[in-house]
């Protein structure tokens, strides 16, 4: 199916006819959707529907996968998996503590840049300085990992994310774990990725959320796309019924529509 | 932080790096001290100052000249490069699989050696350079199988911790089997098995230093390919590291590099899961400096067992193996103490 979009946004990434299997047995059954330039693109979705194999998808950590995953024009599928990343950053949802400190951990961000002799360059050293400024974090670049909190930790991620400076981002449930000042943190930063063109596509759980900060929502249930649209036609739909078995309700205040998930 | 020095790394880990470099070049001062120590104790009594000549007049008939060449040179230097590369390849293995109990042993180096010693053995062929070549032959064969059984299935790290403790199941029973329908063959290989330095000689030596210098040198260039491969299967993909390709060859470089040290050190099991832990408790975890100074701190500790291990008792020896458990043991423990110490 062809997924909604607004008019005269450029898609940067486009899928089509994407299929992916672990082992024989197909997670994704043929997935189209587009992800706009500059915009926060959230997928939903019960879970085990496929939202994470669909972005594992993108940086091709799915063994086997049919289809076509385009980036501006260019084939993701099959380009070099340096090329890749210098073009598509993934913050996955499990991730180690290493025992590193925050700024080794941000350099390899950009690892993807590292050319002959194998040595991180003036300019790699800048960019980490950049992102550690960035999300705030630049005070603790000498700590170790292990010594930050969850939410330091995940800004230190979200950091090395920037480092790695792609035109794209993906994030697996970016949001799990932290705290809810960390969590609104977070979700103000991918707003800020997105305004500086980013594209920017996370898995989220919460509703409010989605309603709160996604520009385009794409709802998923078993392996295929039940509708793609902005936040309230989705949250409103009697697809997302259909999909969770709830229903989800919406108040307003002086700050906007909220929504809160009734049985 | 002054604008001058805006971006570039602040001067706390301006600091770091020059700690790093101070416990690198004290680890090499310790490495020289201890091959000197090495070079000049032994049973026989030489003077430093005869041994001094014999060394600048080069390899003569002399007492003094012919210990010097062909024994404590050839050991000190056998003592270094096993201690080098058993460390570097246990390294290398921890941080592969991210596993901190993982030595060369778990990838079949030890298992896959000893079977291939038992069997030239059991063959008749009791030579040096036939128990040399067929360990390291063995060495990087087990490697192999276990790098293919993980292979087959998805190369995860827990498919490599698994496969290496099957391969060396299977392998072990073929051991005990050949050792015990021709006791020969274990008497033969019983020296090989415990490990050690006394029939070390430059034949054995040449060809695993070149493997073992060589190899070391490659995972120097490889330092941060590691480092990225710790942060875990995924993140290393979605910064564009072909994790199972790299594993599979640093996999293969830590085998090289143990096989290369079995071939003429025989089985010494404690070093490659023990200095690892040491050097990365001193000098943290960032591969680039861990690596060198795991190299020299392993090269220094055996050589440093071996000069216990021929003193203690002299003209008696024990074998290395069990001085390096000796000393290496409660230096381990005072080291997670101190650590435990440090967090409250």
């Amino acid at each position: 199916m062809a997924p909604a979009q607004e008019k005269g946004e450029a898609a940067m990434i486009s899928v089509r006819g994407l299929h992916a299997s672990y082992g024989g047995s197909e997670i994704l059954h043929g997935i189209d959707a587009d992800f706009p330039e500059g915009r926060i693109t959230v997928i939903i979705g019960p879970n085990g529907c496929g939202k994470s194999t669909t972005l594992r998808s993108m940086v091709r950590m799915v063994p086997e996968v049919s289809g076509q995953i385009m980036i501006d024009g260019a084939d993701l599928l099959s380009m070099e998996p340096q090329k890749a990343a210098q073009r598509v950053a993934y913050l996955p949802q499990n991730r180690n503590v290493p025992d590193i400190t925050v700024e080794r951990l941000v350099l390899h961000g950009r690892f993807p840049y590292l050319s002959y002799p194998r040595r991180y360059r003036r300019e790699d050293w800048d960019m980490v300085t950049r992102s550690l400024q960035q999300v705030g974090l630049d005070d603790l670049r000498s700590s170790r990992m292990e010594s930050l909190s969850g939410g330091q930790q995940q800004k230190a991620y979200l950091a090395m994310v920037l480092a790695q400076d792609t035109e794209a981002v993906l994030m697996d449930e970016p949001t799990t774990f932290l705290d809810i000042k960390n969590q609104l943190d977070m979700m103000d930063r991918a707003r800020s990725l997105a305004e500086d063109g980013k594209t920017v596509i996370m898995i989220l759980h919460d509703f409010e959320s989605v309603l709160h900060y996604a520009d385009h929502v794409i709802l998923m249930k078993d392996g295929r796309i039940l509708l793609a649209s902005d936040a309230e036609t989705v949250l409103r739909s009697q697809e997302i019924r259909d999909a969770f078995g709830v229903r989800p309700c919406f108040y307003e205040t002086e700050d906007g529509l909220h929504c809160y998930v009734k049985k | 932080m002054t604008a001058g020095v805006k971006h570039m790394p602040n001067s706390k880990s301006s600091s770091m790096k020059t700690k790093a470099a101070l416990l690198i070049a004290a680890s090499a001062a310790a490495l020289v001290l201890s091959a000197v120590l090495s070079i000049c104790l032994g049973a026989s009594g030489l003077s430093p100052g005869e041994l001094w000549h014999a060394l600048i007049s080069g390899p003569g008939t002399s007492k003094a000249s012919r210990i010097l060449w062909y024994v404590r040179l050839p050991r000190t230097f056998a003592c270094i490069m096993a201690g080098a590369a058993l460390a570097v390849s246990g390294t290398v293995i921890q941080k592969v699989l991210a596993n901190n109990l993982a030595s060369p042993g778990i990838i079949g180096v030890n298992a896959g050696a000893g079977l291939a010693v038992a069997a030239c053995c059991a063959a008749g062929n009791y030579a040096a350079w036939a128990i040399a070549g067929s360990s390291f032959l063995g060495a990087m064969a087990a490697t192999f199988l276990v790098v293919i059984v993980a292979r087959k299935s998805n190369a995860s790290r827990t498919t490599v911790v698994l496969g290496g403790v099957a391969v060396t199941a299977c392998i072990n029973a073929v051991t005990e089997t050949i050792v015990t329908v021709f006791p020969d063959a274990a008497l033969a290989s019983a020296d090989f098995r415990v490990g050690g330095f006394s029939s070390v000689n430059q034949g054995r030596l040449l060809p695993a230093a070149v493997l073992i210098f060589s190899g070391i040198a490659v995972i120097c260039t490889l330092t941060n390919e590691l480092d990225v491969m710790s942060l875990g299967d995924d993140t290393a993909n979605a910064l564009g590291l072909r994790v199972a390709r790299m594993r599979n060859m640093m996999l293969t470089l830590a085998a090289m590099l143990a096989g290369a040290s079995v071939s003429f050190a025989g089985i010494l099991g404690f070093v490659g899961l023990i200095v690892p832990h040491m050097a990365r408790r001193i000098i943290g975890n960032d591969s680039g400096h861990l690596i060198p100074f795991c190299a020299l701190l392993g090269g220094s500790f055996i050589t440093v067992c071996d000069i216990v291990a021929r003193m203690l008792f002299a003209p008696y020896e024990l074998p290395t193996g069990i001085i390096m458990s000796f000393l290496g043991g409660p230096f381990f423990i005072w080291l997670l103490l101190r650590r435990r110490e440090r967090q409250p």
